[in-house]
């Protein structure tokens, strides 16, 4: 398709304009839009838009069923939902309570990609038990902590640092 | 002029762990105020296009949740525990260490200015800080948006040397500490687009003649094909701040960190660098009057201007860095850079140098002109104080 305003090169920039109801197309090529003050904006990569707008937008089998979009986190009580709204998830485990519905928007952010590659830690970290052991135990040292029960505090501090030594 | 009156708020500073154990100094922040950092004042590979070379890294630790869901209390015992394993550190400098919550917004300010924490870091909630080198080409964010970010900044194109260094950081780190990682993901981040290496590798780039000659889309085009992001001079949210673009990598995840610096260092960054001296060379040989035009312009304007805004200020002054550097790395002689090239410095004694328009640069900010004249000014007087600078700088 050639541009409307040049007559020479090709159409890269269609717009769809309505007004009251009205359609209005136009085709034209980059040069001719910027000459007009038609805005390219490429400073947004596409990627970049893509992921987003998926981070707004639930998945297909959320859409199947709404109850998946109420599921929480045991350990952090997050949401799909809230996680839309906030654009950062709740704890390391929201990976796995919520695989299904972050891999789309990973696979988008990520140029099609899944699986690390890269740098290793030199050391294992704990395993899942320990660590989600950990969350519990913070959540109740937190707890007696405002109910000013300092004996009980003491205690799962303890064992806090127990596991962590 | 710069004048020497401190400003009198402290930051707190532990220099490295002395063998009699940590000796505390008072510091104040218009220390590093009143002058510039190594990253935009220093010389290298490219360093007329590429300003600086940049390489984070994202970590959260383990048995923690992420900060939206962690209490101010968890937030302040995440803070101690980086805190404490990164002063301890030798990191072949000294270190400080900042309240970052505590801190007043002009000296926040000023290290946003610097490049050493983000706004995001500076204006969040709860309780977090930041451990900076005296030399500033290493900081470290704690309770930024995830648990730890850290960066090596240099000048110029040396992102290799980066990385290198930044690994070697990471590692200390991770002797001390347990880091969330999964063997599928990746090194865990709060927001699923940094996961995995969670690396981000940012280059500055000048690009005055691009925009000159009109072909600024030209970069747009091909950092878009490259799935990279473009950022300003003070990276997210902020506009492309007169030429200086950031460009930074997107992807995270399933490309190792050696494979994205040297997709910057073999691909990315020579091809923008091309675009930028092909852009150079038009100006010189077909659009020289254009080129001539706009550096005359700086220069009349900044030598004479009582008032100035920092926007203003940094589109200028880039028209004389693009002069200045033409003369330097290509040899280019038009009357306009001819001009240029006899004033002299403040001093008296010298020509012009690269050294003190980058030094304007980030003294003339907004943060570092009220540190550096010890107390909060109104945009007007800071517009006056700018101008006055910039003007006694290029002995008019």
């Amino acid at each position: 398709m050639q541009c409307q305003v040049c007559n020479e090169n090709d159409a890269t920039i269609h717009l769809t304009e309505i007004t009251d109801g009205k359609r209005y197309e136009m085709h034209v090529c980059e040069r001719c839009a910027a000459e007009q003050g038609i805005a390219v904006k490429s400073q947004i990569p596409i990627n970049e838009l893509l992921s987003n707008l998926l981070a707004v937008q639930p998945t297909d089998d959320e859409l199947a069923s709404p109850s998946q979009q109420q599921v929480s986190c045991p350990h952090c009580e997050m949401t799909m939902e809230q996680f839309r709204k906030e654009g950062v998830l709740g704890c390391p485990y929201d990976y796995e309570v919520f695989e299904k519905s972050l891999l789309p928007l990973i696979e988008r952010a990520h140029d099609g990609k899944t699986t690390h590659c890269g740098k290793l830690p030199s050391r294992v970290p704990k395993d899942t038990k320990k660590q989600t052991e950990l969350f519990s135990l913070r959540q109740q040292l937190e707890a007696a902590v405002q109910s000013e029960d300092y004996e009980l505090a003491a205690k799962l501090r303890d064992k806090i640092n127990k596991i962590e030594s | 002029m710069i004048l020497d009156s401190r400003y009198s708020t402290s930051i707190e500073v532990y220099p490295p762990q002395a063998e009699s154990g940590i000796e505390r100094r008072e510091m104040k922040l218009a220390d590093i105020s009143n002058d510039i950092n190594e990253w935009f004042g220093g010389t290298g590979p490219m360093s007329d296009i590429v300003i600086s070379s940049r390489v984070r890294l994202a970590r959260n630790l383990a048995g923690h949740k992420f900060l939206i869901r962690c209490s101010n209390n968890e937030k302040a015992e995440i803070l101690k525990k980086l805190r404490d394993v990164l002063m301890s550190l030798d990191l072949g400098d000294k270190v400080f260490y900042i309240s970052v919550d505590k801190a007043p917004a002009l000296n926040k300010h000023l290290l946003i200015e610097r490049h050493l924490i983000s706004h995001h870091h500076a204006f969040g909630k709860g309780p977090r800080g930041a451990v900076i080198a005296h030399r500033e080409f290493f900081t470290a964010m704690i309770n930024e948006e995830d648990h730890l970010r850290i960066q090596v900044l240099k000048a110029a194109c040396q992102l290799s040397q980066c990385l290198e260094q930044i690994n070697k950081i990471d590692d200390m780190i991770e002797q001390k500490i347990d880091y969330a990682f999964s063997p599928r993901y990746g090194y865990l981040t709060a927001c699923p687009t940094n996961l995995g290496t969670a690396v981000r590798v940012s280059v500055m780039l000048h690009l005055p003649a691009l925009k000159m000659t009109g072909q600024i889309e030209k970069f747009f085009n091909a950092t878009r094909d490259m799935c990279l992001a473009v950022r300003g001079l003070f990276g997210e949210g902020t506009e492309a701040a007169s030429d200086f673009y950031q460009l930074s990598n997107q992807v995270t995840l399933g490309v190792s960190e050696e494979s994205i610096v040297s997709q910057f260092e073999n691909i990315i960054i020579p091809e923008i660098v091309e675009y930028e001296k092909a852009a150079r060379n038009q100006l010189l040989s077909k659009q020289s009057d254009l080129l001539d035009d706009k550096i005359s312009r700086a220069m009349a304007l900044l030598q004479n201007a009582h008032l100035i805004s920092s926007q203003e200020a940094l589109f200028l002054l880039s028209h004389l860095r693009l002069g200045i550097n033409m003369r330097q790395y290509m040899g280019a002689s038009t009357p306009a850079i001819d001009r240029l090239s006899k004033i002299s410095e403040a001093d008296g004694k010298k020509n012009l140098s690269i050294a003190t328009i980058n030094r304007l640069f980030m003294l003339t900010l907004p943060a570092h002109l009220q540190l550096n004249y010890g107390k909060e000014l109104d945009s007007t007087h800071r517009d006056a104080l700018r101008a006055q600078i910039i003007r006694s700088a290029l002995n008019a």
